[in-house]
């Protein structure tokens, strides 16, 4: 893992600043910044699928199927593990999307929508209708312990704040190496030639799959952290009313870095807080409004406003121009 | 010579159509091949068999002796049998140089590589280095879509040669040039791909172009081949006066002169 960029660099500066802020920050802030940090992945994971050109609509079914993993390990086995809670979500999302992966590979556009949204709404159904599984109810979790160690009740948040914030910023980096790998590169190209990349030599729909894949498992990881930082799931979380939502946060934030999604999750919660308090009955005309503002005049996101380069266009340029400036004068 | 290429009756029909019958080609290691033929003689639907785009309905492709009919596309180009388009398929948001690094990281990796960074000075010198020898490396910053169509074929063609194919299918690599630049267009064409070994085809409808590139021509007419020999005897060939060519071809030729139909 050598040449670290200037993101991966801004990451790894990030993580004790983060973890300074729920330290220091009030408490009803810091619980945002904690379950933002759940969601928040998710909503990476649809990032990266635009990226390539694919909308989903149904992200909830991972966040969900890594929430249920977390919950149902607790409520079967009695495991509360936060490592091992994580690897069988990583191993529950991964396993359901390799094998989805092959159906929802074959489409594109507005059917790869449709598609991702339907499996979500099957999960969704088959958990409220299940009484075993608490229903419409969902259930608690039992509380985080740490390879045999159980914090004791005052410091429990902090820990698993701290906890949370690590594999997190992990995440987020390797998504952004994915997203600067060949990989990554067809998943541009995805985005704008299919033919051609057959033409390269690499099958698209192949491409499609491990995307989906990485997308999934990034999601998965989002709802176990999220299921362990609320104590509790449900099956709203894969609800298509919760899957728009980090779509809704893919365009609010921008799809140009992995930073955009993270800090637009934590956005939107405040915007929904402060639209919750100024217009308890009708705060979705605010939310809504923010929405249109942001396509019409921001169409690349609230990160067209940070980033120099201007989103997407020149990324690549951007960089390429970086990693050949040194040796100077080139024709 | 060696063969890289031959095709034994290869027909491709859709419902009663016959967009392409009888073909039986052989294609010679780095020779320099031109297809002549009106438009709907067959051509483009020959170069799409054979890259395994269209699977023919009857009939065989070898390549090297191997049988390859109704391979993948990315498998044969992987193969070594590579095609530029009529119409560039670029990707049009990127710069040109990303365009062709995206190239290049494919056609390097045979299996996904998910970790590790594309952009290295090596891989950019290259991407650099092959925009150069189709001599369009000052456009290498600039987005696609702000590029004029003979540097998009150009782009187009040096994606195609990023793997080092061992043939090269060039469909109407001149068309949507102005008549003024198609020579210039060609000349560096030919040269960037003769420092290959690479058999190089390209479909024309410029005669004067094919007589001066290639040395060899292949006349296609209603589906089917209807010469095949050097360009000297296949454009004084009368079938082919009659029904491909026309009767006078030069551009300062007196009768009727047949400026690049494209």
């Amino acid at each position: 893992m050598n040449n670290l960029d200037r993101t991966e660099l801004g990451f790894i500066a990030a993580l004790p600043l983060l973890i300074a802020c729920g330290l220091l920050l009030p408490q009803w802030i810091v619980n945002y910044i904690h379950v933002s940090l759940g969601t928040g992945l998710v909503a990476l994971g649809v990032m990266v699928q635009m990226r390539a050109g694919l909308v989903s609509f149904g992200q909830g079914l991972y966040f969900c199927i890594g929430g249920y993993a977390a919950g149902l390990a607790g409520r079967l086995w009695g495991l509360s593990d936060f490592f091992l809670l994580i690897a069988l979500g990583i191993a529950a999302g991964l396993v359901v999307s390799f094998l989805l992966g092959f159906l929802l590979r074959r489409y594109r556009r507005i059917f790869y929508a449709m598609l991702s949204l339907a499996v979500s709404m099957i999960l969704f159904g088959l958990l409220s209708s299940s009484e075993e599984l608490g229903s419409t109810d969902g259930f608690n979790l039992p509380a985080t312990s740490y390879l045999g160690w159980l914090p004791g009740q005052s410091v429990s948040g902090d820990v698993l704040y701290v906890a949370t914030c690590i594999p997190t910023v992990i995440c987020a980096i390797l998504l952004h190496r994915f997203l600067r790998s060949p990989m990554g590169y067809v998943g541009e190209a995805l985005r704008e030639n299919e033919i051609r990349i057959e033409y390269l030599g690499m099958s698209a729909r192949k491409a499609v799959h491990i995307i989906y894949v990485i997308a999934a498992v990034v999601s998965s990881i989002g709802g176990v952290l999220w299921a362990m930082a609320l104590g509790h799931i449900d099956p709203e979380m894969t609800n298509w009313v919760t899957s728009a939502q980090f779509v809704f946060i893919a365009i609010l934030s921008g799809i140009g870095n992995v930073a955009a999604p993270l800090f637009g999750t934590l956005l939107l919660e405040f915007i929904r807080v402060y639209a919750v308090e100024i217009a308890p009955d009708s705060w979705h005309i605010i939310v809504g409004s923010v929405m249109l503002l942001i396509i019409v005049f921001l169409p690349r996101g609230l990160w067209s406003l940070v980033s120099s380069n201007n989103g997407l266009k020149n990324k690549f340029t951007h960089r390429v121009k970086a990693a050949s400036e040194p040796e100077g004068a080139r024709s | 010579m060696t063969v890289v290429l031959e095709t034994r009756g290869l027909e491709k029909r859709f419902d009663a159509v016959v967009a392409a019958r009888d073909i039986n080609a052989e294609i010679f290691e780095s020779e320099v091949l031109g297809i002549i033929g009106s438009n709907g003689a067959g051509k483009t639907t020959f170069v799409n068999m054979v890259t395994g785009y269209l699977q023919p309905s009857s009939g065989q492709i070898l390549y090297r002796g191997r049988d390859i009919t109704g391979m993948e596309t990315r498998d044969i180009t992987r193969l070594g049998i590579c095609r530029s388009f009529q119409i560039p398929q670029l990707f049009l948001e990127l710069t040109a140089l990303d365009n062709v690094l995206i190239a290049l990281s494919v056609a390097r990796e045979r299996r996904p590589v998910l970790f590790r960074p594309v952009v290295t000075r090596e891989i950019v010198d290259e991407a650099l280095e092959l925009l150069a020898k189709f001599r369009i490396e000052h456009v290498a910053h600039q987005e696609v879509t702000a590029l004029p169509q003979g540097v998009r074929k150009l782009i187009d063609i040096a994606m195609a040669t990023v793997a080092n194919p061992d043939l090269l299918f060039l469909d109407e690599p001149t068309s949507g040039v102005s008549a003024e630049e198609k020579m210039d267009m060609m000349e560096v064409l030919i040269s960037a791909l003769q420092s290959t070994n690479t058999a190089v085809l390209f479909i024309e409808h410029d005669m004067e172009i094919i007589e001066r590139f290639s040395p060899r021509v292949m006349a296609f007419y209603e589906g089917t081949i209807l010469a095949d020999g050097p360009t000297a005897d296949v454009l004084r060939n009368e079938k082919v006066r009659e029904f491909v060519v026309g009767q006078e071809f030069h551009r300062n030729g007196t009768a009727a002169t047949m400026k690049g139909t494209a």
